[in-house]
């Protein structure tokens, strides 16, 4: 039976790492309302964007220039661009591993033909030791996921994409859902998926002065979109991110508090046995004199 | 003058702006272009360049763009900036170096340099510079 000291040492110590995952759950909540605050600012330039881009590809659908962008072009997927967002720090819960897992499970589908840009610090130290093939990396985004990272990175993947480097780019990352639930997404960057100029949304046929020629507009448009796709990837995985940490530091000081109610009852059992045990010794000493 | 143009600038990081204005001059990629209420639907590229616009009933007021595009409706201007920034947000000691920096870089010549982004990169600075000087007078 361990002594009273030995137990109340461990609850000292529990008491001690709960109080980590307290901090550490406070500082998640600050740094996720801030990187929400990031994903709500950064909607109403892609929603303007995307109603332009509509728009424009409607003036410019017709036309052959158009329909004959480099980034449209579907060729055969010999090789494979992938990009995983991955947080810098653990204790996230499933946030790190889940995207690992998915990451493995795309490269297991394509033996060989991948290859990988990685962001992140867990992602990069995971496939580091497992030799497989990185054509760049980054760490540091979360804390920071600002525009000119995402522009840089959606030029260099539009840049091999074109250049026939690779035949498809495609992006994992965590979604933030809500603070409870981020959901990891394959998401397609390249080449664009044909936009519906069809039924299902039909943007309003308005008669512009165009500046430009529409179809060379588009040709900026394009990346631009790649680009914007690439931000919003960031700011969701920031979010997601904190999100996931908060619930897991709060789940484990929840654990914590269990752990230390469980350790006193026990502890209190202990000393009351110890007492009793005195007790009988006097009683039985007393009783042996008589 | 019919009603007014509601003028909204949004930039990846945020939505600067989203007021009633009765007069926008935007900087165009091949120009100026001064845009009043009840202009005919138009899209078009924008330069580095100082946007201008007049609340209504206020003063006039500018704020740089870095680049983008514009979409212009009768009641509607919808700028889609790849960056901005009020006049009175700009660090006017920054933006002069950056000048500097990129009229430096364009009187080197040396051999690797991108001569449109230095180019750019200068247009960008002077827009900045001018904003700020203009919003100085504007601005008491």
């Amino acid at each position: 039976m361990p002594s009273l000291i030995d137990i109340r040492r461990r609850i000292k110590s529990v008491k001690n790492t709960q109080q980590i995952t307290k901090a550490m759950k406070m500082v998640a909540a600050a740094r996720l309302r801030k990187a929400q605050d990031r994903v709500l600012n950064a909607r109403p330039y892609a929603r303007l964007f995307g109603e332009m881009l509509a728009s424009v590809s409607a003036a410019a659908g017709a036309s052959e220039e158009a329909a004959a962008n480099p980034l449209f072009a579907v060729r055969d997927e010999k090789k494979v661009q992938l990009v995983l967002l991955t947080a810098d720090r653990g204790f996230a819960g499933g946030f790190n591993t889940n995207l690992i897992k998915a990451a493995q499970a795309f490269l297991n589908e394509r033996p060989g033909q991948v290859q990988t840009e990685l962001y992140g610090k867990k992602g990069r130290d995971y496939f580091r030791r497992r030799h497989i093939e990185v054509s760049g990396e980054l760490t540091g985004v979360s804390e920071n996921p600002t525009w000119d990272i995402a522009h840089e990175l959606g030029q260099a993947l539009i840049q091999r994409y074109t250049a026939g480097e690779v035949d498809a780019v495609y992006l994992i990352f965590n979604e933030f859902k809500s603070v409870l639930s981020q959901q990891v997404i394959l998401q397609k960057l390249l080449p664009i998926a044909v936009i519906p100029t069809g039924d299902s949304a039909p943007p309003p046929a308005r008669d512009y002065i165009y500046e430009q020629p529409p179809a060379d507009l588009l040709n900026v448009l394009l990346p631009r979109s790649v680009e914007i796709q690439v931000h919003q990837a960031f700011l969701e995985s920031a979010a997601a991110e904190h999100a996931a940490r908060m619930t897991a530091m709060d789940a484990a000081t929840s654990n914590a508090s269990e752990v230390i109610e469980k350790l006193t009852l026990y502890m209190n059992r202990v000393r009351q046995a110890s007492i009793t045990k005195e007790i009988i010794e006097v009683v039985s000493g007393a009783a042996a004199l008589e | 003058m019919a009603g007014a143009l509601t003028l909204e600038i949004a930039t990846p990081e945020r939505l600067l702006l989203r007021e009633q204005v009765s007069e926008v001059v935007l900087p165009g990629a091949s120009g100026a272009l001064g845009i009043l209420p009840e202009h005919a639907p138009l899209l078009t590229e924008l330069g580095p360049g100082e946007l201008a616009y007049v609340p209504e009933g206020g003063q006039r007021k500018f704020i740089a763009i870095r680049g983008g595009w514009a979409e212009v409706l009768p009641d509607h201007v919808r700028v889609i900036a790849t960056g901005a920034e009020f006049g009175d947000e700009i660090d006017v000691k920054r933006a002069e170096e950056a000048l500097k920096r990129a009229e430096m870089n364009l009187s080197s010549a040396k051999e690797d340099l991108d001569t449109v982004k230095a180019l750019n990169k200068m247009r960008r600075a002077q827009a900045r510079l001018e904003t700020a000087k203009h919003s100085g007078h504007h601005r008491p």
